[in-house]
């Protein structure tokens, strides 16, 4: 195929990206597993790109997990989506960027649905109005947060520290990537690259200098499941998706897993810790797990900000192993360590799985 | 057309989530629900469109229903464009509905759903909170989470979190005005309809059982529920 008839089919896979003055809606399982990642997220655009984002206070749970647990009405979630789009509105802005997977699918849900049914779209103004007396306008642009990282990837490698290579053998590390299953199986044509070529992680990966490993289970399911996993007894549902990724993506030796979900680095993070104590396997090299990032987190990393900072140390499988390969410098008397350098003592050891 | 199906051509995910299936199995092949549990998301789109009101009562008091974890990886891959996750969130919200959810285990588990991510999400704003999330309930949280909970504050400090604080950040004091606001949208929406239904015919099936039943997370029968698995759910 000629190079512009490639460049003309890859159009259809790109998404339109706001270039500035977004209005920023937190995920409720980032802020309770990864609060350092949005905070980092702000430190970038802030400080980094000189963008105006805006840190909301008012808004709530979109009730994505509420949604995708079947215990609220569809005409609850929208209308709770359109009170976000109302702050959005109020605060003077028109471009959303959510820091959630689940939220992000469910916001592109419900403007796909008022545009082909207005009337959902009357009937959502109606019942804000009728609980809050608040009016909204629908985004001008909805992008996730990661799509912010990756369209501005090359500026943040331009002002970066490291590259994702490995400073022994100076290749490209390699890298697996999840990018979540509703940034584009529900929408493809709202993510970019689709649901076929999905490019968000990937697009950062290779700016960073990484090389992106494809094996067999790449788009399957990390196995949340939203009640598969809130409900104790349903977890070997969700246990045995990521074992499944595992067992499939280990082979290629990845040195590290890149994460768009806020829910999936959790669940790819902590399921190699019960996997390790329930069946004494790892899969990392030499005992220890294959460790695994956020967006912000590498993000964070190649701009060089301290590993501490970018909230590390409280992932269960140790990052130590790849901040070594890059050669990323950290203090490991200082890593349990609070803000004012207060001792919080360690957290136990796995009895399995090999932490640093 | 039987009047369960008129029911569930009112839920706007029905009708869009069924349009001319073909039987090809492509949803199945997909699934990971099908992977792991006795469920075939092809069937669910056979049963739906026989339009057999017996044979869909009967799913709507399965355990069936509710295998499927709502990926909609369905959704990508229907070469006719149908959504079986969508199909399986009309079926749900009917079943809960007429009550017919107390009458399977996985359905009878709705209750915990409610009583933890819902009334979370209407007393914090946030669907989980970490004063919650324990590694007795949650044990593959492993020990680095019981450190960062025996140092709750310091640790959330430590990672720029403005945890019940006021003003933004993550994990900020969500101010009252806005939980007002959350609590007149479930209101008016049908959201508190919803979790009273959850309620109604929960605590009418923990007196069928004998268990005790209150309004907290700890009796009888929601300790029944968070963790009973009759071992007849999955391919092995």
């Amino acid at each position: 195929m000629k190079i512009e008839g490639k460049k003309n089919l890859w159009k259809e896979y790109q998404k339109e990206i706001a270039d500035d003055k977004y209005f920023y809606a937190r995920s409720c399982i980032r802020q309770n597993f990864f609060p350092a990642s949005e905070k980092t997220f702000l430190q970038i655009l802030k400080n980094e790109l000189s963008k105006d984002i805006y840190d909301d206070a008012k808004h709530t749970t979109c009730t994505g997990i509420a949604y995708h647990t079947d215990i609220v009405p569809i005409e609850t979630t929208m209308t709770v989506i359109a009170r976000q789009f109302s702050l959005m509105t109020e605060a003077g802005y028109t471009n959303y960027v959510p820091s959630c997977i689940t939220s992000f699918g469910l916001y592109t849900e419900i403007l796909e649905m008022w545009e082909h049914m207005p009337e959902m779209e009357t009937k959502a103004r109606e019942l804000l109005w009728k609980a809050t007396k608040r009016e909204f306008k629908k985004p001008e642009n909805l992008a996730h947060a990661s799509d912010i990282i990756y369209k501005f990837r090359n500026d943040i490698f331009a002002r970066g520290k490291y590259s994702l290579v490995n400073k022994e053998t100076g290749k490209p590390l390699h890298v697996v990537e999840h990018i979540g299953c509703h940034y584009a199986k529900m929408f493809p044509h709202r993510g970019v690259g689709g649901a076929e070529y999905p490019y968000v992680l990937a697009g950062m990966i290779e700016a960073f200098g990484g090389e992106v490993i494809d094996y067999p289970e790449r788009r399957h399911c990390c196995g949340f499941g939203f009640r598969q996993y809130v409900v104790k007894a349903n977890r070997g549902f969700s246990i045995a998706s990521s074992k499944k990724k595992f067992e499939s993506m280990s082979p290629y030796k990845p040195d590290f897993i890149l994460t768009n979900c806020p829910g999936c680095p959790y669940f790819l993070d902590r399921w190699q810790y019960a996997i390790s104590e329930m069946e004494g396997i790892t899969y990392g090299e030499n005992g220890y797990g294959i460790p695994v990032l956020t967006y912000e987190e590498l993000a964070g990393l190649i701009l060089g900000y301290d590993p501490w900072d970018l909230g590390l140390q409280t992932h269960q499988v140790s990052v130590e192993p790849l901040l070594n390969k890059i050669g990323i410098p950290y203090n490991t008397q200082t890593k349990y360590l609070g803000l004012r350098g207060e001792d919080l003592g360690k957290p136990q050891n796995p009895s399995v799985l090999k932490v640093y | 057309m039987s009047k369960i199906t008129e029911k569930l051509k009112e839920d706007i995910r029905f009708r869009e989530g069924l349009n001319a299936c073909i039987n090809c199995g492509t949803c199945t092949a997909i699934c990971p629900a099908a992977e792991f549990y006795n469920y075939d998301p092809r069937q669910i789109a056979v049963d739906i469109q026989s339009d057999n009101e017996e044979k869909i009562i009967e799913l709507l008091k399965s355990d069936t229903i509710w295998y499927c974890g709502e990926c909609m990886s369905c959704k990508t891959r229907c070469p006719r464009n149908n959504t079986v996750g969508l199909i399986i969130m009309a079926l749900r919200a009917l079943s809960q509905e007429l009550g017919y959810f107390t009458e399977s285990e996985k359905g009878r588990q709705q209750l915990v759903v409610k009583r933890t991510v819902g009334e979370w999400s209407l007393q914090y704003g946030y669907c989980m909170y970490p004063e919650h999330i324990t590694t007795h309930n949650f044990p593959e949280q492993g020990p680095i989470w019981d450190w960062e909970r025996n140092n709750l504050h310091e640790v959330m400090e430590r990672l720029g979190a403005n945890y019940q604080g006021e003003g933004s950040g993550a994990l900020r004091q969500i101010p009252q005005e806005s939980l007002d606001e959350l609590n007149k949208i479930f209101e008016v929406t049908g959201g508190h309809k919803r979790f009273e239904t959850i309620e109604k015919f929960s605590k009418a099936k923990a007196d069928e059982y004998g268990m005790s039943f209150d309004e907290t997370q700890n009796n009888e029968y929601f300790d029944h529920i968070f963790v009973a698995n009759h071992g007849n759910h999955t391919k092995e």
